[in-house]
This record gives C-alpha cells, structure tokens and sequence, in this order.
C-alpha cells in the first residue's frame, strides 16, 4: 500500500477550496494551513503561461522530517503517510527546517502540524477532505500499488511532474502538466 | 451644510458592548470523524447568488462543524466552492450585525443607538404609514438580493407598492436579458442554460469562469476539458480560463462587437453558417448579411489587435463544433453602454451556429414548481417602476436599480417620487456606480431601512438597521430555479439565531401585524409555509429533511428542440429575430453596430476590475475563513507600465480617476505579464470603509468609488462600468483630496 496524490494543473483554476476544507475538516487555526495555493506566471504578455499548484506535504518515500525528529515524533504511518505523534513532538522545529517543501508549520498547541493526507478519512474509505471537495476534481487520491485506483489511473495516461525531485526526497504528490 | 444623513461609523453608542470574541469552533478531530454523530441539515447557500444546495453538519453541542454540498443538486454536484465551504465564517464572524439599531440624534450628534425589536419596528410601521398618508404607499421601494429579500417583496406588495428592484439587473445582466430576449424571444435566465458538459466549443468574452466560482459551470468546464473540447477565450487579462484555453484572444479593451461582427462576417461569408436551421427558424438573415459585410476580419484586425488570420481560424474552430457550440452569454456584462447590442452580436452568432435549442448548445431549461400558499390577493397599486420610468428604458423588461435612485433624487421633478427604502441584502454604495448621486438620493428619504447580517458600508445611511440572522439560522423560500430537470431544494435553521438577529420571514410578519397586513403572513415559523407547500405535491418537511433537493421530472419537457421539429419561438414573428424588429420599433439599431468607446488619456490606464474564486463582491470580504484565503486586493499592473510610472512590485499606491476621485484607502502593486500594459485590474469587494467591520477595514481599494463615469445603455439602463482611468498616486494624498 502507497498512498499518493496526483493534481492537474491544466484543470486547477486556483480556487483554494482544498484550502478552506482542509481548515474546516481538521481544526486548522485560523491564519494558518496545511495546503496552500501557488501561482507561476512564465513569458512577456501576451505569450504568458500560468500555472496553479494546490500544494500539500509529499508525503515523501524519503522523509528528512523523520530523520532529523529528535523523540521519534514525526513517523511514517500505513500506507506511506508522514504523521506527528503531538503526544511526542517537543516543537523544536527541525522537521521544519529539514522539509524542503515548507509544509509544516508550528500550531497554537505548540506542536508542529501538517497535512495527513486526511488519514483519518483515508483509513475509513473516503478521499481527502480537499480531493472530496475539488469542483474542478483536478485531484486524484489513492493507492499506487493498486493499478485501477484514480491516482494510478490518471499517471498511466498523463505526463506529470514532482516538486524539487533534486532533494532525492521522492514526493509522492505529482503534478499532472 | 452637513448632511441630514451623514455617514455614522456604526462603532459609536453601545454597540461596542455588543462585541464578542472571536471564538473558535472546535472541528473534527480524529477520533470524531464519525458523521453519525452529527445532525445532517438541509440548506442552500446565500454566500453567493448561485444557492447551491448542501448539507450542514452540526454536532450535539449544536455547533456547525462544516457545510459540503448535496450531491442531487445539480447546482452543486456534491461539491461546494470555496465560499460555500467557508460559509460557516458568515455565521462565526464577530463582527456581525448583533441587534437592532436607530439613527439618533444626541447632543447634536447623529449617532446609531441599540434599541429593542419593537421599538425598531414601531418606528419603521409608524414612518411607513406617514409615506403612504402623505404620498402614497407605492413610494416605498425595496432594493433586495437573496432570499431575505423575498420576503419583505411579500410585505412591500402587500402594503401596495410593486416598486421593487435588484441591482443584479441593471449593474450586471440586464443586458445579455434583454438581448436574448429580442432575438430568442427568451431572456437567459440563471444558472444560464448552456450545456457545457456537451460542447465541442466553448467561446468566453471576458468571462473568467473559475475566478467567478458559479459551481457547475466551473464543474461543467473542467470536465470538458478531460476530452480535450476547445475553448476560446476572449480576454484583455490572461485570466485562468485563458490559461486553460486553446485559444486565447488579448483583445484590446472596449472593442468586443468588432470582434463578434467579424466572426458573424466570416462565418456568413465562407458559407458555414447552419442553413437549415437559419432558414427554418430564422428572420432577417439578408439583412444581416448585408450589414456584416462591411465587418471584415481585416477591420476587426485593426481595432481590435488580433490577427485576422487568427479571427478566421477561431470562427471556424466554431462553426466545425456547430450546433455543439457556445457563445456564452456572460453575466456581468455591463460595461461600455451598447452592452445590450454586444449581447445580441452574441445571440446572433448562436443562432447562425444553430447552437440554441441544441445538444452542446442551450438547452430549454425545466423549472420545478411548488404551490403558493394562499393569501388574499395583493392590492393594485395606482403606479409601478413602469410608469415611474416612462419613456427611458423602452426594453428592460425588469426593473432598473438605478432609475430608482433618479426616482429618489432632489431633482426628479416627475410625478412619481419614492420616498422610502427598504435595502436587503444589497450593499448598494458599492454596487450600483455613482456614490455621489446614490447618496443624494439617499438624503431625500423619509425611511431607509437596511436590513442585513454584516455592517455593510450602506448601514451607516440607514435610520434604522435591521440585523438578519444569516441563511444557516433560518429557513427561506424554497429554491426554485430552472435547470436540465425540475427541482426544488429547501433550507433549514442548523443553529439558533445568534445575539439578537432574526430571520427576514419573522420580521416582515411582525411588520405585518402592525400595518394590519396580518393576513399575509399566515404563519408562526415559516416552516410551516414551507411544509404546507410541500404537502400540496405529496411531500413534506420530514421527507425534506431527508432529502434536501427532489426533482420533479413530471414537469420537465425536453430539452432540446427536435429534427425538423416547428418550434415556435415567443418573439413577434415566432422566429429567432437576427434583425430585431422589437429593437427598431422603440429606435434602437436592429442589427449591433460597431461604435468606438472612449481611450484613456495619457497617463491614465483603464480601469477594470472581477472576481476571485474565495469571495463575492462585499458579502464575503469580512469572513473569518475566505479573508485567512485572500484578505486585501492587489493592483494589477504590467512590467510595462511599471516601468513607465517607476512602480515595484508590492509597492503600495493609491488611484487618482478621470474625475479627480482619489481612492480612500491604497493598494499595493502586483506587476504580472498576466494583464495587458494599457488598463489595470482589481478584485471587486474590498476597500471597506466600515470601521465596525475590523477584519477588513481598510484592506486594498474599492473599485466601486473610482466609478464615476457611468456609460448608461439606452435600451434598458443597465450602468456600464468600464469607461474609468486611472492615475497612479506614490505620496498618500492629503485627507482633504481622499474621496469621501
């Protein structure tokens, strides 16, 4: 089991819906998240490309955040996903320094905090709240060992990117292009 | 001299008590992620004007954890847009209306005041009664937009007055309406009936679907995309459709008919217009013919900056996708003044395509139907908005918000003057253009009632405010809107009333009862309204409860007009009318002709301004949880042009207009490739200048005040809002230059 996420970025109008739903669905604070929206705009008007990435922790295969945890805090859950045991975390931050992806953030409580790819719904069956939410559904969820879930389906007939794969953390949310 | 009715900041006089903090609700944690536990309430959403129909979801301690769509709606498809989603920021923000309050006057001072429900209510029945003594109760108007609004329609008609408005006609898509209408026989109507999930080809004129969420038409969009139909977006902005498009014209601003005329031109010229269909069920295509024929692709070239060639290429990406094909209508098309003529260009260019009445085309909507509870019969009121508007405006065929205002005005020297405002839900300062002249208007009042959830800028006019509860404390009218199949959705209170706010429905009754209307609201709750409603067909409020939405497919006709079939179309002639005889009769051009706009002066760039997905107009620019998506506006401008004016990025400017209007607060620059060098762009809905509200106050600029020049459309008064320039200014002006 590898759980993963794919994004269309030729569908993502950049409304930050997986934003507000993630906020809601699992007590983010206000001011604060654990996806976020960014914009590229490439060329001289009027030969201008852009492009909008939901962006999340990648959930990577190589996990830096979990090497560098002093107290075993951050650990890599079933299905591959990276979660923080707040009962262990310190908040001492060098998981967030480690990240390359800028995804973790310190929450109110004092503890770091970060996307889980939902796990709490993934364990009961259901998408991620932001994947359930997408009204463009640019977002693809699922199990890339299993090569008829949604996120295997729509890698096998597209081309796709990763961010920052020089890091060697090998993400595990890709970007259809 | 100072105003009657000066502008009063409501934070003054008690209502600072009023203010609560800000408290968190606690959401879902993991070990309470069992939706059984929660009640499941039906609601429609009133965060936009698109009222898709979800669920809310609330937990034992009557806490709203979140709001996600139903998936039965076919406005929403099961999934809400971000505002939706947020929607519970309109219940939990702190800054919402909290009680009732009058405009006093104490030691000199206009001040508002808290004052209880029945001494609010006595006041307004009181001034109510005075105006109809005195000149007649059809000089009462109400401004509304929502579903609060359609219950003081109720208490307004039932008082004996029809003069009710919503500025959602004349300030947005009157025009594409009335369009419509002279050529189809039909206005267009909302959620606009083209069948995006069917097309082959899509066509945008500067409508940034996507940046405007309206939810199934952004849903319809992206799938469309997945089997690769082409889209063709015509904008001066490379806004994220554009970027999602195959093709994507940056016109010129201000010349969009050229373009349309052009395509019109070519696809008659080569020949690949839908013959059968023009000829079956269309009038006045010589006439037509002949009078594109001047439009070539090569002067369209010249006017508008886009390549003939590419003119060409993109009239026959459309008529190769014909009938499967959309010129979309738009929605907020008021823009240069012959707005109304750009939308017939429009309609016709669908109708030589033969797109309308066709599979990817426009489909004929189905409308569901509930039974109106009775009440006795409204009386006939001596004058309505038809006479107060005489000759102006021959084709709106809805009300014009703005000929209300001339109505109200000092200077309206005609027989019919309106002399009290009701305004629900309807932010008029910074909807309808014009500040100066809405607020003279406002001046001359005898009762201006505003009735709101938030302490919108127009609050502080009003002698009395009126705080409604917002849509998930209340139940409402159900919603009837018409769609591919016929269907109902209803909405329920999923928590009690917060602080001393109440559903429109309780107010207009109580109203009732003191004007001796009683018998128009022949309710205790309002839910027994609906519940009667939907026992009439077989239903009722338990089984809503459940449902949420019902469609009704007994009603629904098809959607679609049939081979050969002799479908009579409702314009005079029963055919779709190329050359409109309805337009020449009140002596408006037949056939859109292409007239120049006006060019900003040097120095000076156009002014324009849309949507973000996270926010509609003001209604949303105070809520906790769509500001923490996008809290303040940025100004868009070109590297060109920031070269020009020696600008950086995220320096902070203020805007000078054509008229001197120098905009109150600043905004900070964004310099994108993304516009182009000749105008520059903002979000509408912020730039709020309402102290009471404290999470927006003061964040970037309001588009609304720069609006001075107001391009008015003869056919039927829609206010077109694109002929502003403006100037940028580096120093902060001193006070007395900042607009008031």
């Amino acid at each position: 089991m590898r759980y993963a996420m794919a994004i269309d970025t030729l569908k993502c109008v950049g409304c930050s819906d997986c934003v507000v739903a993630c906020q809601t669905e699992n007590n983010v604070p206000q001011g604060y998240c654990r996806d976020w929206v960014k914009e590229t705009v490439n060329g001289l008007y009027p030969s201008v490309e852009l492009e909008y990435r939901s962006e999340r922790c990648n959930q990577c295969e190589n996990t830096p955040c979990v090497r560098t945890c002093p107290t075993g805090a951050s650990f890599v859950s079933d299905g591959g996903i990276v979660l923080v045991d707040s009962d262990k975390c310190i908040g001492c931050g060098a998981c967030i320094e480690s990240c390359p992806y800028d995804a973790r953030y310190f929450h109110t409580d004092g503890t770091v905090d970060k996307c889980t790819f939902c796990h709490h719904r993934v364990s009961e069956g259901k998408d991620p709240a932001c994947v359930s939410v997408c009204p463009t559904k640019c977002m693809y969820f699922g199990d890339m060992d299993d090569p008829e879930s949604d996120v295997s389906i729509a890698l096998k007939n597209r081309s796709y990117k990763t961010l920052a794969p020089e890091t060697g953390t090998k993400p595990q949310v890709y970007y259809l292009v | 001299m100072q105003s009657r009715r000066k502008f009063i900041k409501i934070s003054s006089a008690g209502a600072g008590s009023m203010m609560l903090p800000l408290s968190f609700p606690n959401f879902f944690s993991d070990n309470e992620e069992d939706v059984s536990k929660f009640k499941k309430i039906p609601t429609y959403c009133e965060v936009c004007f698109w009222k898709c129909a979800g669920w809310a979801y609330v937990d034992n301690k009557g806490d709203i954890r979140k709001i996600v769509g139903n998936k039965f709606d076919p406005h929403s498809n099961g999934r809400f847009c971000p505002r939706g989603t947020g929607g519970v920021g309109m219940y939990n923000d702190p800054d919402r209306l909290k009680q009732p309050m009058m405009r006093k006057t104490i030691n000199g001072e206009q001040k508002f005041v808290n004052v209880s429900w029945n001494e609010a209510l006595d006041f307004i029945a009181q001034k109510m009664k005075d105006i109809k003594a005195e000149h007649g109760a059809e000089s009462l108007a109400l401004f509304n937009h929502g579903s609060g609004g359609k219950h003081f329609g109720t208490l307004i008609k039932a008082f004996g007055s029809t003069n009710i408005t919503a500025p959602s006609y004349a300030q947005c898509k009157g025009p594409r309406e009335e369009a419509f209408k002279a050529t189809f026989g039909k206005s267009v109507g909302s959620p606009e009936p083209a069948d995006i999930i069917n097309t082959d080809c899509l066509v945008l004129l500067g409508n940034h679907i996507g940046e405007n969420m309206h939810n199934n038409l952004v849903q319809e969009v992206a799938d469309i995309q997945d089997r690769k139909a082409t889209i063709i977006t015509v904008d001066p902005r490379l806004s994220t459709i554009a970027s999602h498009s195959k093709y994507w014209l940056p016109i010129k601003p201000s010349t969009d008919l050229a373009l349309l005329l052009a395509w019109i031109n070519v696809i008659i010229e080569r020949g690949i217009y839908d013959k059968d269909y023009v000829e079956k069920y269309a009038t006045g295509f010589d006439e037509l013919k002949n009078h594109v024929a001047q439009y070539t692709p090569e002067w369209a070239e010249k006017i508008t900056e886009i390549p003939a060639e590419k003119i060409k290429k993109t009239a026959w990406e459309m008529a190769q996708a014909a009938p499967k094909v959309i010129i979309h209508p738009g929605r907020h098309v008021t823009w240069y003044g012959d707005d109304t003529q750009r939308l017939r260009a429009i309609a016709i260019l669908n109708a030589i395509l033969g797109s309308y009445g066709r599979e990817g085309g426009f489909y004929l909507p189905n409308k569901g139907k509930l039974p109106k509870m009775p009440h006795p019969a409204f009386p006939k009121p001596k004058w309505s908005w038809k006479e107060m508007m005489g000759d102006k405006y021959s084709h709106a065929h809805y009300s014009v918000a703005n000929a209300f205002i001339d109505a109200t005005h000092p200077d309206n020297k005609g027989e019919h003057k309106l002399k009290g405002w009701f305004a629900v839900g309807t932010n008029l300062t910074t909807t309808i253009p014009d500040q100066k002249r809405t607020l003279e208007a406002i001046d001359n009042l005898d009762l201006f009632v505003v009735v709101d959830t938030m302490p919108a800028e127009i609050c502080g006019y009003a002698d009395v405010i009126l705080p409604e509860c917002t849509y998930l404390e209340r139940c409402d009218h159900p919603r009837i809107s018409p769609h591919r199949e016929a269907n109902f959705a209803v909405r329920m209170p999923a928590a009690k009333p917060k602080y001393l706010t109440k559903p429109a429905s309780w107010m207009v009754k109580k109203l009732g009862n003191r004007l001796g209307l009683q018998d128009y609201f022949p309710y205790d709750d309002f839910s027994e309204v609906i519940d009667w409603q939907l026992r009439q067909i077989g239903s009722s409020l338990t089984d809503m409860k459940q449902r949420g939405v019902k469609l009704q497919p007994k009603l629904n006709h098809d959607l679609f007009i049939k081979n050969g079939e002799d479908y009579k179309f409702k314009t005079a002639s029963g055919k779709i009318e190329l050359y409109a005889h309805s337009l020449e009769e009140k002596g408006f051009d037949p056939l859109p002709v292409y007239t120049e706009h006006e060019k900003p002066a040097k120095g000076f760039y156009r002014l324009n301004y849309g949507r973000a997905p996270m926010h509609t107009f003001t209604r949303t620019t105070n809520n906790p949880n769509l500001t923490d998506l996008m809290d303040t506006n940025n100004l868009w401008v070109n590297s060109i042009t920031a070269r020009e004016n020696n600008l950086k990025n995220g320096q902070e400017v203020w805007l000078k207009n054509q008229d001197g209007i120098v905009s109150t607060f600043s905004i900070n620059v964004r310099v994108t490739e993304r516009i182009r060098p000749d105008m520059v762009y903002m979000i509408h809905g912020f730039g709020r200048n309402n102290k009471m509200l404290e999470n927006s106050y003061g964040k970037g600029i309001s588009d609304s005040e720069l609006i001075t020049n107001v391009k008015i459309d003869p056919v039927m008064g829609g206010t077109g809002m694109r002929a502003n320039f403006v100037t940028f200014i580096t120093e902060q002006p001193r006070k007395e230059e900042a607009a008031v």
